[in-house]
């Protein structure tokens, strides 16, 4: 499905698909989505992109290159993935590469905002589940997971992990607020009145 | 939770709106744009059929993806091309000022935004770049953003966020010589990691941080962000106002007296409450070097690459990854290490200073055989600056080139990169594998006058032999 399937949209309250594991601490945007294919005014090519240096050092045998990952749409991760450069366009070119959710130890803070702004779950869980739900995706790559963002749950058949997402971002992403702009310039209405009050924006005159 | 901290005081001034799910609709008193993160945005907007709500409170500036040789229009490579005049064409529309190529105020966004005085005490700062974290040196809450994000504050001069936790990171004694406020920031990543600043803004103070010019407080609070911390600030005081007083958007006449007094009541309270306090000696601090592939494989230079047994268990499988990647042995020195290539820049150490550090070590002396050396000025400003103090003339005879401003190869983004496996001696920011434009090329971060000698020598070299 994945690469074909449509970009999130409204209310995301689960993910179904086949799961794609990448070993590794601190992997950083630059790896994600190398700087020079950052010289483009529009993210609809980053698919092909994703991770460009490290497949390509890898020849073949990088988890987004395997055959047996093809389609798949949940990733798997250590410890701070996404570090580094702000650029948006890593969680963009992983979107458009088919990935709809990411199950990780821990996020950089950035990267998981950016995710969360384009309906990308980040859902963590400690270093032991991480190494057994890597463990039972392996048995069995070619079987469906389901991650349930209301529950906060990963499951297959008899196979459950309870995972972990804060609050807000579970809201955002099953009241299909996730796309904040329509909220934020809602409350805009008086912002010329909250603006005169800031010093810097009175000539420092209350 | 923390209290009466700076954070705490320009947080609660820039609250709009508490929103339904729980984050706060904070107010973004200067949004800074370019060419790499900006297009989407501005795309995103004319999708929806929306407005810059403020177009004075954002200015733009192009910096990822200029040549740092040739800047005649148009550019060489026709992606950069249609990325300026996309930016060009996105200001034009929507009344924002753009600090263009040649008006004498271009330059990385985080070099200009502070010499122009558009950074000042007490406001939010954003922009789609992970080094906004830069500004906090002028006691602002400065932080990097997505391009989303950029959409939003487009639309609205707003994010939503969640407040962060407070961080103080407290140093006491003098650096000593030889020794620059870049290996004090390299000290502190090394020891606390790279993800200990995760959910955290950083208090950077004490006598150390307080003895430290404008532009050594930017090296600091630009690499909070290197440190998992998405701001870093410093609580201004009057070094900040000098630095500040007569830039061109600074406050003027009447107001200067009024902002001042403003400005020293954000400073952070004697009794203001921490969510965490580390201590730091910066006596202790000797200069300080990368050897791995991110920045927190640091080493002091007179140490060795540390063996796997000596780390943290945690450290273990990334120190390995970058053993092989680096091609670098464990218990070996990193002293004497050849190099390939210098580069002397960046929005970490681009500015006069650091340029005046590094040609200091520069002046009468010789780039080694084999070693491509340059130095690329932050802005068309610090380009200025250096050459009426003849520092162009310093870096040309000793065989570095001196080049255009821009970002250059600390990301490579522009014709500025490494080729094959060749090691560079930087002063930016990051180590991380092909950032600096060859896949398998290799980045060792560290000051600029450090830079500036291993230029000179061919190989990794304690700066301070040249200061004996």
């Amino acid at each position: 499905m994945a690469k074909n399937s449509p970009f999130p949209k409204g209310p995301i309250s689960q993910i179904q698909g086949r799961c794609l594991i990448l070993t590794g601490d601190d992997i950083d945007t630059d790896r994600i989505i190398p700087a020079r294919f950052l010289r483009c005014v529009s993210f609809k090519l980053l698919g092909d992109q994703v991770f460009a240096d490290d497949r390509k050092e890898l020849k073949g045998s990088h988890p987004f290159d395997l055959k047996s990952n093809q389609g798949a749409s949940i990733l798997i991760v250590n410890k701070n993935f996404g570090c580094g450069s702000s650029r948006e366009h890593a969680p963009q070119a992983l979107m458009r590469w088919g990935i709809r959710a990411i199950i990780g130890q821990s996020f950089a803070e950035i990267f998981y905002g950016n995710c969360l702004a384009i309906g990308i779950p980040c859902l963590t869980t400690e270093s032991s589940k991480i190494n057994a739900i890597a463990e039972e995706i392996k048995k069995t790559t070619e079987e469906c997971w389901l991650l349930n963002i209301n529950k906060k749950t990963f499951s297959r058949s008899n196979k459950k992990w309870q995972l972990s997402i804060d609050q807000r971002s579970l809201d955002m992403l099953t009241s299909g607020r996730w796309d904040a702009t329509s909220q934020l310039i809602s409350n805009c209405s008086n912002l010329k009145s909250f603006m005169i009050n800031l010093p810097y924006l009175n000539n420092f005159s209350k | 939770m923390s209290s009466e901290t700076l954070y705490d005081k320009v947080w609660d001034l820039h609250q709009v709106a508490k929103l339904p799910d729980g984050s706060t609709q904070l107010f973004v008193g200067l949004h800074l744009i370019h060419e790499v993160t900006s297009p989407q945005a501005f795309a995103a907007l004319h999708d929806k059929g929306l407005k810059v709500i403020c177009p004075e409170r954002t200015i733009a500036t192009v910096d990822h993806i200029v040549p740092t040789i040739n800047q005649e229009r148009p550019f060489a490579d026709p992606l950069a091309e249609e990325m300026l005049a996309t930016l060009e064409r996105n200001c034009k529309k929507h009344n924002i000022k753009l600090h263009n190529l040649g008006s004498g105020n271009q330059g990385i966004v985080h070099v200009i935004a502070p010499e122009l005085g558009l950074t000042q005490p007490g406001m939010t700062v954003a922009c789609g770049d992970s080094h906004t974290s830069t500004h906090g040196a002028f006691g602002t809450i400065a932080f990097g953003i997505g391009t989303s994000q950029v959409r939003d504050v487009l639309a609205s001069q707003c994010i939503a966020m969640n407040k962060l936790k407070v961080r103080k990171l407290f140093f006491k004694g003098s650096l000593s010589k030889g020794v620059h406020a870049k290996d004090l920031i390299l000290h502190v990543i090394r020891k606390l990691g790279v993800k200990a600043g995760v959910g955290y803004a950083y208090e950077f103070c004490g006598p150390t941080i307080e003895q430290f010019s404008m532009e050594e407080r930017m090296t600091i609070c630009n690499m909070a962000i290197e440190g998992g911390a998405r701001c870093g600030y410093i609580n201004p005081d009057e070094v900040t106002f000098s630095y500040l007083k007569g830039c061109a958007y600074s406050p003027k006449d009447e107001s200067w007296g009024k902002a001042i007094k403003w400005w020293q009541s954000l400073a952070s309270n004697q009794n203001a409450v921490f969510d965490d306090e580390i201590q730091f000696n910066a006596e202790h601090i000797s200069p300080t070097i990368t050897w791995g592939i991110t920045p927190g494989q640091g080493i002091g230079i007179n140490e060795q690459i540390p063996t796997p047994e000596s780390l943290d268990e945690d450290d273990r499988a990334i120190a390995e990854e970058a053993y092989r990647y680096m091609a670098l042995e464990p218990g070996k020195k990193i002293q004497n290490l050849p190099i390939d290539v210098c580069f002397i820049g960046s929005c970490t150490n681009g500015r006069l200073s650091d340029l005046e550090a590094a040609a200091a070590i520069a002046k009468g002396r010789q780039v080694a055989e084999g070693i491509k050396a340059f130095v690329v000025p932050g802005s068309e400003k610090v380009a200025r600056d250096a050459q009426a103090k003849g520092l162009d003339k310093v870096f040309i005879r000793a065989g570095f080139e001196w080049r255009e401003p821009g970002c250059s190869m600390c990301l490579a983004m522009n014709p500025d990169r490494l080729d094959g496996n060749q090691i560079s001696a930087s002063s930016s920011n990051r180590n991380f594998k092909g950032r600096q434009g060859s896949p398998n090329g290799r980045t060792l971060l560290m000051s600029p006058a450090m830079v500036a000698a291993a230029a000179i020598t061919g190989k990794i070299t304690d700066v301070r032999e040249f200061l004996k």
